[in-house]
C-alpha cells in the first residue's frame, strides 16, 4: 500500500542471507530430520495399500511393506464378502455427502448473509448464540436427537438417511457459517451500495453480488463438507441399522467382527478403497485445504 | 499509486449520499432489510431451535428420568437427582471413562502440539519445497479420523504387525499392544499424535506472521538463537499456541471412532480405552438407558464449558496479543 514498500518484503524470514553459508549444513541436517518425519508419517498409508496386495498367507509371514507377490485378489473378495456388496455401500456414502454438500452450501450461505450483510433486531445475539454453538460436541445431543428423529418415525424410516441429512439442511455446522461471515465482510460495501443504486434489495444483492462473489468460501465448505461426512463415523453408527443403508465406514467394521486372518485382506482392500476419495480429493485441492484451515481454524 | 486511487473518494461521494437519502427515507426500507434477515436466517433459526435447543431442554428434562426409548416418551419415568448421584457415587466405571479420558488428552494433546510447533518451525525457513512437505504431513490429518485408518492402526500394533517387525529388527521383542490393557490407549495416542498435520499448518501460518524485524532487533541485541525462540517467537506465537490448545483439547475429549474400532466398540481390552464419548454411547444405545447417558452428556457439557473457560481466564496471563495490528 504504501510508498516505501521495501526490499524486505522478498527476504525469506529467517537467517539474513550472510548466515546461508554458515547454515549449509544446517539445512542439510533439517533436510534429513524433514525426510524422515516424512517416512514417519507415510509409512502407515503405504503399508496399508501393501498389505491389501497380499495374499493370505503372506499377510501372516510378511509384515514388509510390500508384497513379494501382486495379488489384488483381496479387492474383490472385499467388495462381496457381506451380503450386499461394498457398492451399495459407496452409493449410501456418497449419496449422504454430497446432499450434505448441498445442504451446508445452501443454508450455512444463507444465514452468513444474513449476519454479515443484515441489519435486522437482535442480530448480535444471534450471532453470539451462533459461536457459541462451535463447539458444542455432537455427543452432547445425540441422544435427545435419536429420541426426537424416533418420536417422528425417521429412524430406520423408509429413507433413514433424514436424521443424517435434516440437521445439514438447516445450517446447524456452525464453522461453515462463521467461515462464510468471515469471507463476506471481506467483500466491499461499495458493491453493496452500487447494486442498491441500481434497484436492488437484500434479495437481489445476495443474487446478484454476495452469492457470485463467495464462490471461494463455497468450494472451500464443499471440500471440508465432504471429507468430513464421508468420515464421519458416529452418527452413521447411530442412525443406520438395516445393512443395505450402511455406509462405507459402518460397513468397515463389520470386518472387525470377523476376526479370522483370511478377513484381514479383504478389510484393508476395502479401507484403502474408502479412502481412496478423500485423498483424492487432497490431491485436487491441496492448496485449498491448507489454507481453509488458515482462514478459519477449521480441524481437519 | 496515489494518483490512481485518487477518484474513488469522488466517486463515492455521491454513491454515499445518495446512501444517507435512502436511509433517512421512509422507515419501510429499513423494516424490509429487517424482514429480509429473518428470511435469510429462517433455516439457521429452525436448525438453532429443532437440532440444538430443543433437544438439549430434552436432554436436561430426560437427564432426570429412566428412559429406554423402546416405550413412548411420554413413559419416561421420573427419578429426580438419581441418575447424577449415580454417576459419581456408585458408577465406577464412569469414573474410570473420565480418567481414561483426562490421561488421554493430558498426554496426547501436549505431545500432539509440541509435533506440530517443532515441525512447523522447521519447515518455517522458505526454501523450495515447503508446499511439498507441508501437504504431505496434512494427510494424516484428513485421514486420521477415519474407520479405514484406526482398522489399519489397530493391525500395525497387533502382536504381528508392522510395528512389532520393526521393533525386532532392533532385536526387541514386542506385545500385542492393542490387547494389552496397559497399552492399548497409548496405541490411540500414537494415532492422534500422527495426525499433527492440522496445527502445524496453523502454527506455519502464525509463524509467517511474526515480524522479521523483531529477529534482526534481537540477533543485534546479541540473542542467539533459543533466546530468539523464547524472547520472539513463543510470545509472538502465543494466540496461536492458545486457539490450538482450546481446540485440541476439546477434540481430544470427544475421540470416538479409534476407540470404538479397536475394543469393537466395548472400550476394551479391561475397559482400557473406554473413553467418554465411548462409554455415553454404549450406555444410552448398547444398554437403552437413555437418561443415564443424557446426564452423562450434560455433565461432559459442563466439564468442556469450564476448562474452556478455565483456558480463556489463565490464557490472559500467558497469551500475548500485539496492540493495534489487526492480524
Amino acid at each position: 500500500m504504501t510508498v516505501t514498500v521495501t526490499p524486505t518484503a522478498d527476504v525469506p524470514t529467517g537467517p539474513a542471507p550472510t548466515a546461508r553459508r554458515r547454515t549449509g549444513g544446517r539445512s542439510v541436517l533439517r533436510l534429513l530430520i524433514l525426510v524422515a518425519i516424512v517416512a514417519v508419517v507415510l509409512y502407515p498409508l503405504i503399508w496399508m495399500v501393501g498389505t491389501s496386495v497380499k495374499s493370505p498367507e503372506e499377510i501372516v509371514n510378511n509384515v514388509g511393506l510390500l508384497p513379494e507377490r501382486f495379488s489384488p485378489g483381496n479387492y474383490t473378495a472385499g467388495w462381496s464378502n457381506f451380503d450386499v456388496s461394498f457398492g451399495r455401500f459407496f452409493l449410501n456414502s456418497a449419496m449422504v455427502s454430497l446432499l450434505t454438500v448441498a445442504g451446508n452450501g445452501l443454508s450455512c450461505l444463507l444465514a452468513a448473509y444474513a449476519f454479515a450483510r443484515l441489519r435486522f433486531r437482535l442480530r448480535g445475539v444471534w450471532f453470539a448464540v451462533m459461536i457459541g454453538t462451535l463447539l458444542l460436541p455432537q455427543h452432547v445431543l445425540i441422544v435427545p436427537q435419536y429420541i426426537l428423529f424416533r418420536t417422528l418415525g425417521l429412524v430406520g424410516g423408509d429413507w433413514p438417511y433424514l436424521p443424517l441429512l435434516i440437521p445439514q439442511f438447516l445450517a446447524t455446522e456452525a464453522f461453515f457459517v462463521f467461515l462464510m461471515v468471515q469471507f463476506m465482510r471481506g467483500v466491499p460495501r461499495e458493491l453493496d451500495e452500487a447494486a442498491r443504486i441500481d434497484g436492488a434489495g437484500p434479495y437481489g444483492i445476495f443474487r446478484h453480488i454476495i452469492l457470485p462473489l463467495s464462490r471461494p468460501a463455497l468450494v472451500t465448505t464443499a471440500i471440508f463438507s465432504f471429507i468430513w461426512t464421508w468420515n464421519d463415523f458416529f452418527r452413521q453408527l447411530v442412525f443406520l441399522s438395516q445393512l443395505e443403508d450402511y455406509t462405507v465406514p459402518v460397513a468397515l467394521t463389520l470386518f472387525i467382527d470377523s476376526t479370522s486372518q483370511s478377513a484381514v485382506g479383504p478389510m484393508f482392500a476395502m479401507s484403502v478403497l474408502s479412502l481412496l476419495p478423500v485423498f483424492l480429493f487432497f490431491v485436487a485441492f491441496q492448496r485449498m485445504l491448507v489454507e481453509g484451515i488458515n482462514t478459519s481454524g477449521i480441524k481437519g | 499509486m496515489a494518483l490512481t486511487t485518487a477518484p474513488d473518494p469522488t466517486r463515492r461521494g455521491p454513491g454515499s449520499v445518495r446512501a444517507h437519502a435512502w436511509r433517512r427515507g421512509p422507515g419501510r426500507l429499513r423494516h424490509s432489510e429487517g424482514l429480509a434477515g429473518y428470511v435469510f436466517l429462517s433455516p439457521w433459526l429452525i436448525g438453532l431451535m429443532g437440532v440444538t435447543a430443543i433437544p438439549m431442554l430434552l436432554s436436561l428434562y430426560l437427564s432426570f428420568t429412566n428412559y429406554d426409548v423402546l416405550t413412548p416418551f411420554a413413559e419416561a419415568q421420573w427419578v429426580g437427582l438419581d441418575n447424577y448421584e449415580r454417576m459419581f457415587t456408585a458408577d465406577p466405571s464412569y469414573w474410570h471413562a473420565v480418567r481414561v479420558t483426562v490421561t488421554f488428552a493430558l498426554i496426547a494433546v501436549p505431545l500432539k502440539l509440541a509435533a506440530a510447533l517443532g515441525v512447523a518451525l522447521l519447515l518455517n525457513r522458505a526454501w523450495r519445497g515447503v508446499g511439498l512437505f507441508r501437504g504431505l504431513f496434512y494427510l494424516p490429518s484428513l485421514l486420521g479420523g477415519s474407520v479405514a485408518l484406526a482398522i489399519v492402526w489397530v493391525n500395525m500394533f497387533n502382536r504381528d504387525g508392522a510395528f512389532n517387525s520393526l521393533l525386532s529388527l532392533f532385536g526387541i521383542t514386542g506385545r500385542p499392544w492393542v490387547n494389552d490393557p496397559d497399552w492399548a490407549l497409548e496405541t490411540l495416542m500414537v494415532l492422534a499424535i500422527w495426525q499433527f498435520g492440522a496445527p502445524m499448518v496453523i502454527f506455519l501460518a502464525g509463524l509467517k506472521q511474526v515480524p522479521t524485524e523483531l529477529y534482526e532487533a534481537a540477533s543485534v541485541d546479541g540473542a542467539g538463537r533459543f533466546r530468539q525462540f523464547r524472547n520472539v517467537t513463543l510470545p509472538m506465537l502465543s494466540p496461536v499456541i492458545f486457539f490450538n490448545l482450546v481446540l485440541e483439547t476439546i477434540n481430544g475429549f470427544q475421540g470416538f471412532t479409534a476407540a470404538f474400532v479397536l475394543s469393537n466398540g466395548t472400550g476394551g481390552p479391561v475397559d482400557s480405552t473406554l473413553m467418554y464419548t465411548l462409554n455415553l454411547y454404549i450406555t444410552g444405545f448398547t444398554e437403552l438407558q437413555m437418561g443415564y447417558a443424557s446426564a452423562m452428556a450434560w455433565v461432559f457439557l459442563l466439564a468442556i464449558a469450564v476448562i474452556t473457560a478455565i483456558f480463556f481466564s489463565t490464557g490472559r496471563f500467558w497469551v500475548h496479543y500485539s496492540d493495534g495490528e489487526d492480524r
